[in-house]
């Protein structure tokens, strides 16, 4: 958060344009910031640099072979090349590996077109897969109540084992086996909330496939919108997108911002607590009356004159206003003001102390 | 808070007391926890075992409702050590002589026997706190839910300037609030002695200043809490009530007493998304919306005003809250309630609020601010207390060790504390409604030693009877070591199982909040 | 006790134990010696010993490399040199002690040769033999002299000299006389070892780790293991002179479990270099602090890779991560450390002893020293050999290996274990050292040394190699976890005759991509055995793919039995013992394989009299025989044609 002032700036040389840049940044952190792409899959901004999907690859003058442009730190002068005829083949050679593994019926995956694989195949510009797939056949995991995780479409990335690791300081998931057997899982084959997963969804969010997907909102394609609003569970106020479909919440997804309370990350709450209560079935529709001891419904204006009515008899400090820590300012704001302003007394409280 | 939240990462020390961070705010822990990565020393002070246990340096496992003696012992280590950052103390605070004075009653011994954490677990953690700077104090109801939470308040405030941990970046006291948005009913004046900003009722000139505003007489005298007010029902003082949002049934301590209270009202209206246990009392009552369906702000427990985006239709015929209160006023004839949208209501509080005056719509589209902003070109304040308290002086206060209202006896031989799901939030009025969450966290549960069951020959997963003096739950028990022997542990979240049938409505005398963080009780074989 | 009075009360040891009068009975009871029966050989000694009523010591020690003569023992009279017998038995062995102890005939004819001073009628000095000739047993000196389980033979032996002249030196110094000894990184890559710490030596931090590698995990590699159960304090002594020059306090030794006689030696080491205060804090009253913590390791090959190795060390997976940062900046648990391989520790104190200059006089130019091989295979003479750098393939394969097993003809030694490459006999004669292996596009690796006949295919061997790769890459990249999949694929493909044109070119396209594409070092040389086959035996890649053919007869699917009908007796012998019960026939007619039951087991061609020799195995063609079993024509006729 503190920014230091003294943090020492280097030049640097990107496919012959020089940058300036932080010293101790990655080279991709300076390409990207010289507007340049190179292609990533296992990196994350929230996550420590890992090197693994080797599409990052860059070619640097001085250094042996192909360094990934994700884990090299910048050096003043450095010389760096990110699109040759040799990267170009190589990156296509290694994502055409990535593909091997990964099935390629797109229009029958929920991920489809919100895919970072499809994103980067279609940057990398690969035509076909001469290599003949390697098919996993594993079962569906569907031992979360909120999401499934379907480990053929994975492509080992290591986003969620990290994110769970780093961030979440968790390690529910885990690499288990080695050699091309090796997958994500959770130790021993437990289940996701005996190996101490807190269902943050954290590895959902940062899944760039199909592999992990919420299921509720698994096949409800693109949204409509998304609205960046407050969770409404606990005093911390993450931000939330609420995506909207057909005029309903389908999904509720913290934002990767760095000004935010939250920086990407939320409970489980917040990421599958809130569509299904905003559209429960139990939500009150209708004004309710009580009548001959029983609620019920009535129009919105007979309702707000019965109040009106009723309460203009019971001015002063015989009423009292029970407020909500839940509700928004203004509408506690005008609930003092209404106590206060029109019945005359300042028995107004909140639950602020529970 | 003091300070802000993305501090906690970059802090030497943290000291988490009486928050069960993990389960209450998950993203606070994430940033303790980045904090632990990145080097720092962690302290925990709770009686129940909870995730952040395992990262800490030192876990103080201290008796429920012993807290002012073991904050007052670490501050008499410090002291006594020669680790006090007395310069600062000098400088920027006052009564310091009487607060050193009352240390020394803090003997190590007597602190050892009252909060039953050896002693050398005490001077460790008052050494590492007081070294490590910039060191942050974080706590949440654990600290303020007692009958001496106002002195659990002063003494966490008392250590962090004895320290000079105060009015820099990384460091502080640091509360985390429980509701979404119970700073902001707070600072909106949702509080029976104060308009908003904590502009005090009773003093004439801020009333003066609201009369002109809302073009009314207003009462000098400060109004009834929660717990009075469920009083005056129940002794048919207080005829009509207008409950907005609120469960009280389920989170307030003797439900049978609320109950009966309730029940006691000649009027009743309840504005809800859901048919609560409240609202079933109700003569009237109001469906509002969600927070999804409506524009409006939060205020977060670090004083952030942040924008809530509507993002569907109400459903059905709900209603936002702002616009019920509004249509009902307009129709008792009030003048000041014709608003067409909350951003309108903000301008409105902005101009008779000094800490949100320079607050508006326009801006909070840009992100969040932090108050106090006094203009709208103050950037908004991340850190409280820079170079001088908001008061002057930071004062000491001198504190005693106060026992809890209830204490175990031989009837009732377990300390009940009570806490937060993950998995659920508050009464469960929206999360016992997710299949999921329902689904990992079904049912309440009665956390209980495993020393203690042997003795009740009570097994994990067994139907118990948790009785109190105000009445009795049955409940699953969850046999585990994580609740101390003599101490049982309960969450307030499900109606089947309601906690607070059996915690004590006694309040604490200053901010009249109950304590709901130790009752007396006994567990029976059903 | 000072240095030296440790040197003197270990040398009075020593000496007492020579001028002793009583035999002594050195027992090679590596796991080498215990897999080939030393155990046995043990109680049949104490048998003998305990019937007879002989008074002599039995003293368990390290292997002498010689792998083809375990069990070994070696028997020393009072004033006679130690004489070495190999292939002992326990059965004989009691007979053969009987005649040496008791009637003085050393028996020549059980005896390899002789060690020490002195001569015995009929017996050979040992180092005169072929096999150990060429040899320079520099690392190796004391393994199979000494008791590994008494630091006094190896402090008698000249032990923790160097370590005690280090003490005397500057840091600086140490690393200058490394640098100048051109010693090289014997765990594979060859970097030098001056240089590196010198790196650690200079990253900033004061908190800093040394780790020695032990995690040997190619397959039919052995000198590690060899080292550290023959002589576990040449090893510890390096790193605690590693440690003074680096200014590391703390030292891990990354161990794999699979072996516990290392282990227990490493462990029993250390406990005795803490009673003579040569390890642990003010280490020979120097002031200097050091601690060793031994890590087994789970037997990942992957975990050889120091990043790996790291990681698996901090209690994490083992899976490598890119450098930089290299791991004398950023290291255990961040902070600088060096990484050497057992070897070149144990190298480290051998130059403290006896001088930079002295060690650089083996070698070559640019590799300096000696390099221990595990040389296995199809030799006559299978051993861990320790050889100065710049030995030719060819006296290795043939003097020090005595040459192929049964005489038949060399195809090609793979070097640098499945990491390396396979090489042809036109490279018999380059030289063994850094640059000339790499140039012939394989490794020095640890020293793994594997020779091929002409009855190995390259393409299965390949594919071996492979297997163990593809199941040994952590997962990490793709390159390593897919790409060597995919060769493994079409290797399969190929020798099970399913090979197709394009074959060939996509197996070099994806060998590539995994050589320049991967994160570590087992990616990025997994595609060696690939290259080098492909380069040096191409044509047997191309009669498997063209001709589906298998040049060496391995490749199940791509051969073929057959029973010659001019040659068949109807002996019924062949029909009798196959499995599958593929063979028709009967008494006087002539046998005909099924070829749709046939499991090519082979177990007809071995079985059949070699005075008939009617069984076949071809590749590649067709022989027309009978379809059903006719009767034998003109037996003894046609048998003589």
């Amino acid at each position: 958060m503190v920014v230091d002032e003294r943090a020492k700036v280097v030049t640097v040389t990107i496919d012959g344009r020089m940058v300036k840049v932080k010293d101790g940044c990655t080279v991709l952190e300076a390409a990207r910031q010289a507007g340049i792409y190179v292609p990533t899959l296992c990196y994350h901004p929230s996550l420590s640099p890992y090197g693994a999907c080797r599409l990052c690859i860059v070619e640097i003058e001085n250094m042996r072979g192909f360094p990934t442009a994700c884990t090299t730190p910048v050096t003043d002068g450095m010389v760096i090349r990110t699109d040759s005829a040799q990267l170009r083949e190589l990156r296509k050679n290694i994502f055409e590996l990535i593909l091997a593994e990964h099935p390629k019926q797109c229009v029958t995956c929920a991920k489809n077109l919100r895919c970072e694989l499809q994103e980067v195949a279609s940057r990398i510009g690969v035509e076909e897969v001469t290599l003949p797939p390697i098919r996993k056949d594993l079962p569906v995991y569907r031992d979360s109540p909120f999401f499934d995780r379907d480990y053929n479409l994975c492509v080992l990335c290591g986003r969620c084992v990290r994110v769970c690791q780093e961030v979440r300081g968790v390690g529910a998931i885990a690499f288990v086996y080695r050699g091309s057997r090796a997958l994500v899982g959770t130790a021993f084959d437990k289940t996701l909330q005996d190996s101490g997963c807190q269902f943050c969804g954290a590895c959902v969010d940062i899944c760039p496939t199909g592999a992990l997907l919420d299921r509720e909102s698994k096949w409800s394609g693109l949204p409509d919108k998304s609205v960046v609003t407050i969770c409404p569970y606990c005093g911390v106020g993450c931000q939330l997108s609420l995506e909207v479909k057909a005029g309903r919440v389908v999904r509720s997804v913290p934002v990767y911002d760095e000004s935010s309370v939250n920086k990407g990350q939320a409970c489980v709450k917040g990421r599958f607590g809130i569509a299904e209560f905003v559209h429960h079935p139990e939500r009150l529709s209708s004004p309710l009356m009580r009548k001959d001891g029983k609620l019920v419904e009535t129009s919105w204006e007979a309702a707000l004159g019965f109040v009106a009515e009723v309460l203009s008899r019971h001015k002063g400090d015989e009423f009292a206003f029970i407020a909500s820590a839940k509700c928004t300012n203004e509408e506690n704001y005008l609930a003092q003001k209404f106590t206060r302003a029109v019945m005359g007394t300042n028995n107004v409280d909140h639950c602020a102390r529970l | 808070m003091t300070n802000s939240i993305n501090e906690i990462g970059d802090a030497s020390c943290v000291f988490v007391i009486g928050s069960s961070t993990s389960s209450g705010h998950p993203i606070v822990a994430l940033e303790i926890k980045r904090a632990v990565r990145s080097g720092a020393r962690l302290i925990v002070a709770n009686p129940r075992e909870f995730d952040l246990c395992d990262h800490a340096d030192v876990w103080l496992r201290h008796i429920p409702g012993s807290d002012v003696a073991l904050l007052m012992g670490m501050a008499k280590v410090i002291y006594d050590e020669g680790l006090a950052d007395l310069a600062f103390v000098s400088e920027y605070c006052e009564n310091f002589d009487a607060f050193k004075e009352s240390l020394k009653k803090f003997e190590l011994e007597f602190v050892e026997k009252v909060t039953g954490v050896p002693r050398e677990a005490i001077s460790q953690a008052a050494r590492l706190y007081a070294t490590c700077k910039p060191a942050t104090i974080i706590y949440a109801m654990g600290i303020t839910q007692h009958t001496h939470g106002t002195d659990n308040v002063l003494a966490v405030a008392n250590l962090a300037m004895l320290t000079g941990n105060i009015g820099k970046p990384s460091s502080g006291v640091n509360p985390l609030r429980g509701q979404n948005n119970v700073q902001g009913a707070c600072d909106m004046g949702a509080l029976p002695n104060v308009y908003t900003g904590y502009q005090r009722v009773d003093n004439p000139e801020v009333r003066r200043k609201f009369e002109i505003a809302w073009r009314c007489d207003l009462s000098p005298n400060p109004g009834l809490t929660l717990s009075e007010m469920i009083d005056a029902a129940y002794n048919r003082r207080l005829k009509a009530a207008f409950v907005m949002g609120e469960n009280p049934l389920l989170s307030d301590p003797d439900i049978n007493h609320t109950r009966e209270a309730f029940k006691r009202l000649e009027f009743l209206v309840v504005q809800d998304m859901f048919l609560t246990e409240t609202a079933q009392l109700a003569h009237v009552v109001l469906p509002a919306t969600s927070f999804a369906e409506k524009d409006g702000t939060f205020t977060n427990t670090e004083r952030r005003v942040q924008l809530v985006r509507k993002a569907v239709e109400p459903i059905g015929n709900s209603r936002p809250d702002w616009w019920i209160i509004c249509e009902i006023a307009k129709r008792m004839g009030a003048y000041g309630f014709d608003f067409s949208h909350p951003s309108e209501v903000m301008d409105e509080i902005a101009r008779l609020t000094p800490s949100y005056g320079g607050i508006n719509y326009e801006r909070l589209e840009n992100g969040g601010l932090q108050w106090p902003c006094p203009t709208t070109d103050h950037p908004g304040t991340p850190i409280l207390h820079v170079g001088k308290f908001v008061r002057g002086l930071g004062l000491f206060m001198p504190l005693e060790y106060k026992p809890p209202a209830e204490l175990p006896d031989k009837d009732y031989p377990f300390i009940l504390t009570t806490g937060r799901s993950l998995f659920h939030y508050h009464t469960g009025t929206m999360t016992r409604r997710v299949r999921g969450l329902n689904a990992i966290d079904p049912e309440a549960e009665v956390e209980i030693n495993p020393e203690d069951a042997a003795v009740l020959k009570i097994v994990h997963g067994e139907k118990v009877k948790v009785v109190s003096r105000r009445g009795e739950v049955v409940v699953k028990a969850k046999v585990t070591e994580k609740v101390p022997p003599r101490v049982v542990f309960m969450t307030f979240h499900f109606a089947e199982s309601p906690v607070n049938i059996l915690t004590n409505p006694a309040v604490d005398p200053v901010a009249k909040i109950p304590e709901l963080k130790v009752s007396a009780v006994r567990i029976e074989k059903l | 006790m000072t240095f030296t009075e440790i040197q003197k009360r270990a040398a009075a040891e020593w000496e007492k134990l020579q001028k002793s009068l009583r035999p002594r009975i050195l027992v090679g009871a590596g796991t080498c010696g215990k897999a080939a029966g030393a155990g046995a050989v043990l109680k049949a000694i104490d048998e003998f010993l305990a019937r007879q009523g002989v008074g002599a010591t039995v003293i368990q020690v390290g292997c002498m490399g010689l792998c083809y003569a375990e069990p070994m023992i070696g028997v020393i009279k009072p004033g006679r040199p130690q004489v070495i017998y190999g292939s002992v038995q326990p059965e004989t062995v009691g007979q053969l002690l009987s005649d040496y102890l008791m009637n003085d005939n050393p028996r020549p004819d059980l005896a390899l040769g002789y060690i020490g001073d002195g001569k015995v009628d009929g017996i050979p000095n040992l180092f005169d033999l072929t096999v150990l000739k060429p040899q320079v047993r520099l690392v190796l000196r004391n393994c199979g002299l000494i008791d590994p389980e008494n630091i006094d033979h190896y402090i008698a032996n000249g032990g923790y000299s160097g370590l005690f002249k280090a003490l005397s030196m500057s840091p600086e110094a140490i690393i200058e006389e490394i640098k100048k000894s051109g010693l090289r990184g014997r765990g594979g890559a060859g970097f030098p070892t001056g240089q590196k710490w010198e790196f650690c030596r200079r990253a900033p931090g004061t908190e800093k780790y040394i780790v020695c590698n032990a995690d040997e995990g190619d397959p039919g590699a052995f000198m590690n293991r060899s080292l550290l159960e023959g002589d576990p304090h040449s090893v510890l002594e390096g790193m605690v002179i590693g440690a003074y020059a680096i200014g590391a306090n703390h030292g891990y030794i990354y161990c794999r479990a699979e072996y516990p006689l290392a282990l227990e030696r490493l462990r029993l080491a250390l406990k005795q270099m803490e009673e003579y205060g040569l390890i642990g804090d003010n280490i020979l009253g120097s002031g200097f602090n050091f601690h060793i913590k031994i890590k087994e390791g789970a037997g990942a090959f992957v975990c050889g890779e120091e990043t790996a190795l790291l990681a698996s060390i901090e209690g994490k997976r083992g899976m490598p991560r890119p450098r930089p940062p290299f791991p004398a900046i950023s290291g255990l648990w961040g902070k600088p450390t060096n990484i050497n391989n057992v070897e070149t520790w144990a190298n480290v104190a051998l130059i403290l002893q006896k001088g930079a200059e002295w060690y650089a006089q083996y070698g070559t130019e640019r590799s300096k020293g000696t390099k221990t091989f595990a040389l296995v295979g199809k030799v006559e003479r299978t051993g861990l050999i320790e050889v100065p750098l710049g030995i030719t393939l060819r006296q290795i394969i043939y003097d020090i290996g005595g040459g192929i097993l049964k005489g038949k003809k060399f195809k090609a030694v793979q070097t640098g274990g499945p990491s390396g490459g396979c090489l042809p006999a036109s490279l018999l004669d380059s030289p063994v050292d850094y640059e000339s292996l790499t140039a012939a596009g394989s490794i020095m690796g640890s020293g793994g040394m594997i020779v091929a006949d002409e009855d190995t295919c390259m393409v299965d061997l390949t594919r071996y190699f492979l297997t163990f790769t593809q199941a040994e890459s952590c997962g990490k990249c793709p390159p390593c976890r897919v790409g060597t999949r995919q060769m493994l694929d079409i290797l399969t493909r190929i020798v099970q005759g399913q090979g197709k044109s394009g074959d060939i070119e996509q197996l070099e396209r994806i060998a590539t991509t995994v050589k320049q594409g991967s994160l570590c070092g087992l990616g990025q040389t997994a595609p060696n055995p690939v290259l080098t086959t492909l380069r040096y035996f191409r044509d047997e890649y191309q009669a498997h793919i063209e001709e589906k053919r298998c040049p060496a007869l391995v490749c199940k699917e791509l051969i073929t039995f057959y029973i010659l009908p001019d040659k068949c007796q109807g002996c019924m012998i062949c029909m009798r013992n196959c499995p599958v019960e593929a063979i028709n026939g009967g008494r006087r007619l002539v046998h005909v394989i099924d070829q749709s039951k046939c499991i090519k087991c082979g177990t007809c061609l071995d079985i059949c009299p070699t005075r008939f020799s009617a069984v076949v195995k071809v590749s590649g063609e067709r022989i027309e025989v009978p379809s059903e079993p006719v009767p034998v024509q003109k037996a003894e006729g046609s048998a003589q044609d």
